[in-house]
Order: structure tokens, then C-alpha cells, then sequence
């Protein structure tokens, strides 16, 4: 069968540094982690013949070409499913270099989420919120931590699940980020700083929330052929897939509301790399809230429906642990790049190149994203 | 609490929704469903997913209905909702089949638990709107 298995690479990859607080916009920001990304594929700016913007950003293609001085661009989309959308660029951008269609494709991401519009604005101007404006809005719910807190609510009260175990989540990701000097939260947290966090959305509480920063990220993606002889080892894509869950628009009428659509894409994905969750070295989560973290776990099938809360206990998901997640502290304590910090993670773990932070030996790996009240985006990479 | 006090979002009703946000306005819940196979679906939208029929009807529907999950917003993301927080959100399994959320008329939140049953308010916002909120089905009722 015609798979996208292995067809396509990453090959370069590039951050700002991030902050809270900048002078700088939203493409500078852009320009800045794609230029990084770019050299570090060994390419120069009119190199990129395909761009896959992120649809919920300020920025589009046409203001990278103008600035990059393309002359002979092919290949332009958006893949519009908030932040599961970087990992789904990575689908969308592996069909267009494996297809010919461009040879290599750049996925950049920038934002001013700390200095620019907060999040209870923008959402209200995205149009895959219609329905929630509609009928939620004016109720109260106005704000990713509101929408999703039921979900939580309903997992704790079905399955046991805990704020404790909700703890565990946010405290790993802030050990992870202490190893990481491009991160934003640094400082050691305990249960007990988590529990006396002010409460925002219950059960989340303000350590439970991912951050709002400024900065970017870009990755290049490469034919697997042309992969081989470029600047860096090439990471392989051997696995991707999206899913949407039931009834996408509205979590209120999803008939299992602890079901995300990363469950549907996960067995597609795992069947096309050929790997299984046991293979997996390191993975990096799309983790807006500690809670989504848990749920993701068990829709991608490393535990089943229920068991997540148990799961990140023990150590298992830090650095050490059967499955260490979000090795560079990911949205709860590195950055908010709508998870193309974790594309980016996730190459440099595979490439052997994080020091501190390294998962030994780390030769499979997964991403996911996670966005718009439940989609889901998989990626699984390996090294050559 | 009357409109003059709150500056919360206010729904636009479309062609699509004006019966259900009409029936609130007059204390009653009508909701949509299909006219072919009678699914009842919520939010209001033109095709039945079901069997695909692009024609619709309203019923009213039973304000009865249990507690499927919850949040308790102590932050207001909104600058109307502010001297409102601590404020309950309830979702609910409503009697027909479809789901609403809407806020508990009380803030506490000690006496939530899956299946609780609750029953439909309503709350007029101003000459147009009247908003739908939950309040606990106590026994004697
Ligand atoms: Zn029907």
C-alpha cells in the first residue's frame, strides 16, 4: 500500500528566544525562528518552495515570500485546527514534498500571545467558534480553561482521577524546563505551590493552565531522498495522522466529552509508522492543561480510558520514567508556540542534541497536538 | 440582576436559531429536530446527521434534566462576568436527548454530582434576550 511512511524528513529546525514581554511583532518573530530553522537545514531563504502557515496566526505565506525573496514558490495551505495545526502541518507538508509538488516546505510559527491579543479575545474572532459564541459565550464560558474544565470535571468523577495527579503533570514539565535555558518557568514547584495556585476554571487551577508567551519556531520538511545529504541527520516521518472528534464545534453535545480525535488518528498512525506505544523513547504532548495531558495519554493507547491519572504518577512521564513527556517543559512551562515547540523538541531528542534534557538512546519519538475544543494531531518520527 | 448592571456577550440569533433563543424569551424550551426521522439535535443546524433530511420542525421540549458535568469559574474571562465570579457552569442531559450548559442559579457547587437532576430557569436579560439557567430539582418539587 501507498503510505506516507518514511517519505519525508524533517531537516531543519529554529526558535526565537522566548519572552513575556516584546517590542517585536508577530513576524519578526516568524522571520526570526524560520531564518534559524532554515540555516540549520543547511538552506538559504529562497530554498523554500512551500509554506504551511498556521491558520489561527497573524502571519501568511505571502509575508515570508516577500521577505525571503522566493521567486519560484509552489506550494501554499493552512491546516485549521488551532493547536493541533503545527503537527498537522507536518501530514500536509510530507504529502506535498513526497507527491513533488515542492521539495522543501517550512511550517513557521510566531505570536505575541503575551504582548498581543490574550487568548479570550482571540478566540472570539476565529470562526470555528461560531456555534460556542453563539450559545456559550453569553452563559460564561468564555475561555479555553472554561470549555475544557467540564471534560476534567467529568474524567474525575467517572474515573477518580485527581488533582494530584493533575500536580504531577505541571511539576514534571517545570523540572524538565529547569534543564532547558530556553524556557520561561524555571523554578522547582511543589504539590503543595500547585494546590494553592489561585483557582481559575475548576478543577484547573493556575498551574494547571499553559502560559501565554511571545516567540517562535519553524521547522523545514524535506523529501526523504533529498534528507540525506543535507546539513543535519534527517528524523524521519514515519507517522501522521489528524482526527476530529464527535460533534467538533461543541464539546456541550460530543457524546463522550472525555473522548478526544487524537483517538481516532492514533491506531491509523501508529499502523503506518509500524511501531506501537511500547517503541515509543520520548514524547512531546500538546499539554494546554495539565488534564489534557492525561486524556491524550489514554486515547493514543499508552493506558486505557481511565487509567491516565495513574499513569503520570511515579515518575513515569519524567526524565528517567518509561515515557519521558515534554522534555523541554512544554506549554505549562517552556512557551506557548502552539506546540511547534514540541516539533522542535522532538527533532533535537532525536538528533541526540538536548543536552541536559536527553532521553538516552532516544530513537522513536511522538508528538501530538491538541486544539479547537478536541482535535487531534499525531506525528511519530524516528532517526535514519 | 437587570442588563443596566451586566455587560456580558449577548447571543445574535441567526435564521437558524431565533426559534429556540424566541421560546426562552417567552419562559418556554423549544428545540430543534428533524422532520423526517424526529432526532432532536442541538445546537440548531440544517441537516440532520442522521438521515441527512435538510427539513426541520420545533417541539417544546421537557425542562427536566440530570447534571453530566461542571466548572465553577472563579476567574471571569469576560469583563461582564466579573462581579459574577464564583459562578457554576452546569452541563446537562436534557430529558430529549440533547445537551445545554448554562449557569446553576446557586454558586455553590458542594451538592454536584453526575445525574443530579435539575430543572430549567430562565433569566431576562433585556427586551430581547432571556438567558437559560439551571437550578437544582429539589425533592418536594
Ligand atoms: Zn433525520
Amino acid at each position: 500500500m501507498n503510505t506516507l511512511r518514511d517519505t519525508a524528513a524533517v531537516t531543519g529546525v529554529g526558535e526565537t528566544r522566548y519572552t513575556r514581554g516584546t517590542e517585536k511583532s508577530a513576524l519578526r518573530l516568524t522571520l526570526e525562528a524560520s531564518l534559524a530553522a532554515i540555516r540549520d537545514a543547511g538552506l538559504t531563504p529562497p530554498d523554500i518552495d512551500g509554506i504551511v502557515a498556521y491558520a489561527s496566526g497573524a502571519v501568511v505565506a505571502e509575508d515570508l515570500l516577500t521577505n525571503f525573496g522566493c521567486e519560484d514558490f509552489r506550494f501554499s495551505a493552512t491546516t485549521p485546527m488551532g493547536g493541533a495545526s503545527a503537527v498537522a502541518a507536518l501530514q500536509c507538508a510530507s504529502m506535498a514534498v513526497s507527491t513533488g509538488v515542492a521539495t522543501h516546505v517550512l511550517i513557521p510559527l510566531g505570536r505575541d500571545g503575551y504582548s498581543g491579543a490574550r487568548i479570550n479575545r482571540r478566540v472570539g474572532q476565529m470562526r470555528q467558534f461560531r456555534v460556542v459564541s453563539e450559545f456559550e459565550a453569553p452563559v460564561g464560558a468564555n475561555a479555553p480553561a472554561q470549555y475544557y474544565a467540564p471534560m476534567a470535571r467529568r474524567h474525575m468523577e467517572l474515573y477518580g482521577t485527581t488533582s494530584e495527579q493533575f500536580a504531577e503533570v505541571a511539576l514534571t514539565m517545570r523540572r524538565h524546563a529547569a534543564l532547558n535555558d530556553n524556557a520561561l518557568m524555571r523554578t522547582p514547584i511543589t504539590v503543595a505551590d500547585h494546590h494553592a495556585s489561585r483557582m481559575i476554571a475548576d478543577p484547573f487551577r493556575l498551574l494547571d493552565c499553559c502560559l501565554e508567551s511571545d516567540g517562535g519556531a519553524a521547522v523545514v520538511v524535506s523529501g526523504a531522498e533529498r534528507a540525506t545529504d543535507m546539513a543535519q541527520p534527517p528524523i524521519l516521518l514515519s507517522g501522521m495522522g489528524v482526527g476530529h472528534p464527535d460533534s467538533p464545534s461543541a464539546i456541550t453535545q460530543r457524546p463522550d466529552m472525555t473522548r478526544l480525535g487524537l483517538a481516532k488518528a492514533a491506531p491509523r498512525v501508529f499502523e503506518m509508522a509500524g511501531v506501537t506505544p511500547d517503541d515509543i523513547d520520548v514524547a512531546e504532548i500538546y499539554d494546554c492543561f495539565t488534564y489534557t495531558v492525561i486524556c491524550q495519554l489514554e486515547d493514543l493507547g499508552f493506558c486505557a480510558k481511565g487509567e491516565g491519572g495513574a499513569f503520570v504518577e511515579g515518575g513515569r512521564i519524567g526524565l528517567g520514567g518509561a515515557l519521558p513527556t515534554n522534555t523541554h517543559g512544554g506549554l505549562l512551562s517552556q512557551a506557548h508556540v502552539a506546540g511547534l515547540n514540541h516539533v522542535v523538541e522532538l527533532v533535537r531528542q532525536l538528533r541526540g542534541e538536548t543536552g541536559a534534557r536527553q532521553v538516552d538512546g532516544a530513537e522513536v519519538g511522538l508528538v501530538t497536538g491538541y486544539g479547537d475544543l478536541g482535535d487531534g494531531s499525531i506525528a511519530i518520527m524516528r532517526r535514519q | 440582576m437587570t442588563q443596566r448592571d451586566r455587560d456580558t456577550p449577548l447571543p445574535v440569533p441567526t435564521a437558524e436559531s431565533r426559534p429556540y433563543w424566541n421560546g426562552l424569551r417567552a419562559h418556554r424550551l423549544v428545540l430543534q429536530r428533524c422532520a423526517a426521522c424526529k432526532r432532536p439535535r442541538h445546537y440548531p443546524r440544517p441537516m440532520c446527521a442522521a438521515c441527512f433530511s435538510l427539513d426541520h420542525e420545533w417541539f417544546a421540549a421537557s425542562e427536566q434534566g440530570l447534571v453530566h458535568s461542571w466548572t465553577v469559574c472563579h476567574h471571569a474571562f469576560h469583563r461582564g462576568f466579573r462581579s459574577e465570579t464564583p459562578y457554576v457552569l452546569l452541563t446537562v442531559d436534557l430529558t430529549d436527548g440533547v445537551r445545554m450548559v448554562a449557569p446553576l442559579v446557586e454558586a455553590d457547587a458542594s451538592r454536584l454530582s453526575i445525574g443530579l437532576p435539575v430543572v430549567l430557569d430562565y433569566q431576562d436579560v433585556n427586551e430581547e434576550i432571556t438567558m437559560p439557567r439551571f437550578r437544582i430539582h429539589e425533592r418536594d418539587e
